[in-house]
């Protein structure tokens, strides 16, 4: 964020209060903080309905400000925490292995495609870039994932799908090139071979550039359900957001569950704070990551901005 | 050729390392790019279990007869290209409003904190988006109706009326790509020369002046850049979104069905692998025309940032 922010210039008479300043300034705060208020007032609705007593939501509705104040949905969530510790442990390591494989892959693709001395660049950097030109569709794909691959209902049809990404490739590429040369040059005369000057030099002067597309690949698998929709039908492989995209559209399935595993003893479930406060537990690490990766994010969109 | 010192093999000998840490992405596209575009001959096929990919028999362009008479292709055609286009207007003028009022307002620390509060609807998944419709439409407890029935109006059956969801898929468009656009067009006006601003200032240009004559003509190429290539993208439709805002919800087809769901649903659903096929193919067609088209375009206009 920084590098945007603190770049802006000091050209503006901001000493002068003329009448166009003060106009500007006014509809420039007024418009933002309702944007603001825009962009945030959804998450405060599902936080305050997944703190409300199910009893007054059934009542009332859904209110910014809850009136009866209830930790009910969450404890229960937590008193039987299986399905969603399972969800979650899916997910981060879903994250953690197609984070790590991916980057490692795209950089190296990266690297190769960014040298200057290697002649076929053109003709591989086409045979990447075409597939976002043109694609077979949904249905090939799916067919082959299932009957010729068979991973249907296997972790690996959530991590090698979204593996690589020819957007990042680019940036990347684009990130590695930027590197001068003379710096590998010394490498290669003491006998060092591509791979070695890949993986020593090259991998430690792109860290700006890995952490952001890094973090961007995680985001993908984080919030990734889509590959769950199509391939997984196993409860004990759905991710976390395919598991709350489930319980959202099947409270009753949810009933069950709870009621099988004893956390409820009739059908007296608080459904709408429940599906909130789920909404909550599946989407706060990012919530609470955010503040802190959110300028990695922000560098990423100015690279591929300045990039188009 | 071979015998030539620098020929073909002699190049694969040299370059051995670094074709070696091509491989895995060569084989990546190979596998989930390239075998789905020759799974396209399903389209002219008529499948079956038994006969699979290879043996199903070949009728030519029936399935193709079938998606287009049933009165669905235009009908998905159109929605996906109207709402592309909605969101291409009113997006790029929203973030173009937003980055410069962002860009003009003085307090650092107010600028930071709108920069963080845009951005945040970008990094959910569509699943929590789904969830937060379902907070503000549900007929009897959603916080819309809440408000209605406060101010003594009657409440909306949103997700029974189809000529509602135009207007809230926009809005929610709007609503999550509002901060990822801000950044990149803040960006883009955090690079305009700052002598022209000093220039201005020195000939007594007020501020409005300023944003018309100075910073509105310099975002232009960006903006152009940024809608060509998004029209390249118009039969593109946002799966994520149209799915877990609407789906399966056949009253609201009307109006809300695109291709890339239509293609899901007659796959998954109704099996007609051979018509989702030739839907597929259909689209594929049509994006690789609109982009071409449109990198056409940007060449034209500014060589640097074409695609290709």
């Amino acid at each position: 964020m920084s590098s945007t922010t603190a770049k802006i210039p000091a050209t503006k008479a901001r000493k002068r209060t003329n009448l166009d300043q003060l106009v500007l300034s006014l509809v420039g705060y007024i418009t933002l903080t309702l944007l603001a208020i825009f962009c945030i007032i959804p998450f405060l609705l599902v936080i305050s309905a997944s703190l409300s007593e199910e009893s007054s939501i059934i009542e009332k509705g859904f209110q910014l400000i809850p009136s009866t104040f209830s930790t009910e949905a969450y404890s229960l969530l937590f008193k039987y925490p299986a399905d969603m510790l399972r969800a979650y442990g899916v997910t981060i390591t879903v994250t953690v292995v197609g984070t790590a494989l991916g980057l490692f892959l795209t950089s190296m693709t990266a690297y190769v495609l960014s040298r200057r001395d290697f002649e076929w660049r053109g003709r591989f950097s086409f045979y990447f870039f075409f597939t976002t030109l043109f694609s077979g569709g949904l249905v090939p794909s799916y067919l082959l994932i299932i009957n010729f691959l068979h991973l249907k209902d296997t972790l690996l049809v959530l991590i090698l799908p979204m593996l690589l990404n020819v957007f990042y490739i680019i940036v990347m590429k684009s990130f590695m090139s930027s590197i001068p040369d003379a710096i590998t040059e010394s490498a290669k005369i003491d006998g060092a071979g591509d791979f070695r000057i890949f993986l020593q030099l090259i991998i430690p002067l792109s860290k700006p550039a890995l952490a952001t597309i890094g973090l961007f690949i995680a985001l993908a698998y984080w919030n990734d359900w889509y590959n769950a929709l199509l391939y997984i039908s196993k409860s004990e492989l759905m991710p976390l957001q395919y598991y709350l995209y489930k319980m959202l559209g099947n409270m009753d399935g949810m009933r069950k569950a709870m009621m099988a595993s004893g956390a409820v003893v009739n059908s007296d479930l608080p459904t709408e704070s429940l599906k909130m406060a789920m909404t909550i537990v599946a989407t706060g690490p990012i919530l609470f990551a955010y503040p802190f990766i959110q300028k990695y994010f922000v560098q990423g969109l100015t690279i591929g901005a300045v990039k188009g | 050729m071979k015998q030539n010192k620098y020929g073909f093999w002699y190049k694969v000998k040299k370059h051995r390392t670094l074709l070696l840490m091509l491989t895995p992405a060569v084989l990546f596209f190979l596998i989930f790019a390239y075998v789905p575009m020759a799974g396209i001959v399903l389209a002219f096929k008529q499948y079956n279990y038994s006969g699979g990919v290879f043996h199903s028999p070949w009728n030519g362009l029936d399935n193709f007869k079938f998606f287009f008479d049933s009165g669905d292709a235009w009908r998905v055609t159109r929605n996906t290209a109207l709402y592309n286009i909605a969101f291409i207007i009113v997006n790029n003028v929203l973030q173009i409003f937003a980055g410069i009022l962002l860009f003009e307002v003085a307090g650092k620390w107010f600028r930071k904190i709108t920069q963080t509060v845009l951005f945040l609807p970008y990094f959910i998944s569509w699943v929590v988006v789904g969830a937060i419709a379902y907070n503000l439409f549900n007929f009897d407890v959603g916080t819309l109706n809440v408000l209605l029935k406060g101010l003594g109006m009657q409440p909306v059956d949103i997700y029974n009326t189809a000529s509602y969801w135009p207007f809230i898929l926009v809005i929610v468009s709007a609503w999550k790509a509002l901060g990822y656009g801000t950044i990149m067009y803040l960006a883009a006006i955090t690079s305009i020369d700052t002598e022209m601003y000093e220039a201005a200032q020195i000939d007594g240009a007020n501020i409005f002046q300023r944003i018309m004559k100075i910073t509105i003509p310099n975002l232009i190429p960006t903006v152009i850049i940024l809608v060509l290539l998004a029209i390249g993208n118009i039969f593109r439709g946002d799966f994520g979104m149209f799915y877990n805002m609407v789906g399966n919800n056949g009253l609201l087809f009307s109006s809300t069905d695109v291709i890339d769901t239509f293609v899901f649903r007659s796959l998954t659903t109704s099996n007609e692998i051979g018509m989702s096929a030739a839907a597929g193919f259909y689209q594929s067609l049509l994006g690789f025309a609109t982009i071409m088209l449109a990198n056409y375009a940007v060449r034209k206009y500014d060589k640097d940032r074409a695609l290709f």
